[in-house]
């Protein structure tokens, strides 16, 4: 019988085996190196044809543009938010003629592209000049900013209104029944029980629209709104010089990640009472 | 063999013409609409109509399976465990959802002139050339969906649980087999509804490229109200085109996602 007096002294895990050099790693890196090639072009572009002259005369009107762009939107997201509670009320509806009425708009501004609706209403609507003019509409439809603003608040409220039904048709049931049992009144019910649990769910939905909008929002550089992609269209037909769309593509980039990353803080901050 | 590529394209010419539902023996436009603005042939707008909608279809039927393959490899490096896969697939995903579908469309548009102009000007061939519209359409819808594909995909992925990959290990499957058996068919089946709506999304993203010259149901019915001053009735023409696109469509997709449930329990 022996006794071991000695301790084996402690001593390092054995060494990781190198990693393997797989298929995989070798399409990331080779990936990885386009994007960053990519990445160094542009800069190489840009630092090549850099212009201060350009800039002066071009850097003021994409400031403006990007105001205009933020404007359309944030105007008709709001105005599209008040539109869509009668239309999500609508969907709701146990009147057949409500429900298929607020059915009938949602889909057809869900179905057709904005920008086809964006020429209905431009193009359009310009053949009932007279019509608008009698009743003394005209001045609103014949620019084209007025045009936009109107299609997109439309459009907008159609799927805003979808967001809110799916919203609040997503609170349990036994929430009504709760707040029926505590004798609250409807409203009261509605608006202090129902909608705040209902917009928890709703935020991630609002904020893709948002997102959804900002690059929709786009194409009304084609009837002639000077938005940032109508200020970049402007630049790139006068200086023939890529760049510009490389400038736009890295404004809209950097609206959509900040709004993206607004909207991902806002909410874990929402929900952080649902967080276990 | 250009005689049989004659033969061949006169035969789907006379196909499409027979099953085509507004100019055809059984169109609408032959029917309803002779003597108006919708005429099918000369005296009206009819067969330039249903010309577009021809390519807007066309257009949609064939970015969608380069979306789906590009998405399908974009989301499986997203899972990877290689760190750059992984960064590199989400720089792709980050670029070409937060870029508006008309930049993506322009950027291609030119970005591709100018790089082939280049590539021929080094050959010594200097003349301006004009990039396929239908091409570039393609090549930029196909990125887009791509991009939103992947995150469909990847949740769906994400759905699938682990038992099913050590199921195909067991079975002694390889790994493309087992991807080819056992997780795409349940992957289709979960990511069906996903993407039905990203093809909503491309049919009406598809509108987008009439702006560089594709003669699509938009550009062809713009044209139509330009020259007969009737905007009004051909954009809602136009618009009554893609709802029924939309319609058609989304009843396709309920036939499908009911097809691929077909082999779970009826209650």
């Amino acid at each position: 019988m022996s006794i071991a007096d000695t301790m084996i002294p402690p001593q390092a895990p054995p060494p990781a085996p190198p990693r393997a050099y797989t298929l995989s790693r070798f399409v990331g890196s080779v990936a990885l190196g386009i994007w960053l090639a990519l990445g160094v072009g542009i800069f190489f572009t840009v630092v090549e044809g850099w212009d201060p002259e350009k800039l002066a005369r071009y850097g003021p009107s994409f400031l403006s543009g990007l105001g205009v762009t933020l404007m359309l939107v944030t105007s008709s997201i709001l105005m599209g938010a008040v539109l869509s509670l009668p239309v999500a009320l609508g969907r709701m509806s146990k009147h057949r003629l409500w429900s298929w009425l607020a059915y009938a708009y949602v889909y057809f501004f869900r179905g057709t592209p904005l920008i086809t609706q964006l020429f209905l209403v431009y193009y359009g609507l310009g053949s009932f000049r007279p019509e608008l003019q009698s009743i003394g509409l005209w001045w609103f439809f014949r620019d084209a900013w007025n045009c936009a603003l109107f299609t997109f608040t439309l459009n907008t409220a159609a799927y805003q209104a979808e967001i809110l039904r799916g919203a609040i048709e997503s609170v349990p049931r036994g929430q009504h029944e709760g707040a029926a049992a505590l004798g609250l009144p409807e409203r009261v019910a509605f608006f202090k029980i129902i909608l705040p649990q209902a917009m928890i769910v709703a935020l991630r939905p609002y904020g893709n629209e948002i997102i959804l909008m900002i690059k929709g929002s786009a194409i009304v550089a084609i009837v002639t709104v000077f938005d940032l992609m109508g200020e970049t269209r402007r630049a790139f037909s006068r200086t023939f010089d890529y760049q510009m769309y490389v400038w736009a593509a890295a404004l809209y980039l950097l609206i959509v990640e900040v709004l993206r990353n607004i909207w991902g803080w806002l909410e874990a901050r929402l929900t952080r009472h649902l967080k276990r | 063999m250009s005689g049989l590529f004659a033969a061949l394209f006169s035969g789907i010419a006379w196909i499409v013409s027979t099953i085509d539902p507004f100019c055809g023996p059984a169109g609408i436009f032959r029917w309803f609409g002779s003597g108006t603005l919708l005429a099918c042939g000369d005296t009206g707008w009819g067969d330039e109509i249903a010309y577009g909608f021809l390519v807007t279809a066309s257009l949609a039927i064939a970015t969608l399976p380069v979306g789906l393959v590009i998405g399908f490899f974009v989301a499986l490096a997203k899972q990877s465990n290689e760190r750059a896969l992984r960064l590199a697939a989400n720089i792709y995903t980050t670029i070409f959802r937060g870029l508006p579908e008309l930049l993506t469309l322009f950027i291609v548009y030119y970005g591709l002139q100018i790089l082939v102009q280049q590539f021929l000007a080094t050959l010594g061939y200097e003349d301006p050339i004009e990039i396929n519209a239908f091409a570039a359409g393609m090549i930029a819808l196909g990125v887009v969906f791509s991009a939103y594909c992947s995150e469909v995909l990847l949740s769906a992925f994400k759905a699938i649980p682990q038992g099913q990959y050590e199921a195909g290990d067991a079975l002694g499957f390889h790994r493309g087999k087992t991807m080819r058996l056992i997780i795409l068919p349940q992957l289709v089946r979960i990511a069906l509804p996903g993407l039905g709506n990203l093809w909503m999304a491309l049919l009406k993203d598809t509108a987008l490229v009439s702006v560089v010259g594709l003669p699509d149901i938009l550009r062809q019915t713009g044209i139509a109200a330009r020259v007969t001053k009737e905007a009004f009735q051909f954009f809602g023409i136009a618009c009554i085109l893609f709802l029924i696109l939309a319609m058609v469509s989304s009843i396709a997709f309920s036939a499908l996602e009911r097809w691929t449930k077909r082999a779970e329990m009826h209650r």
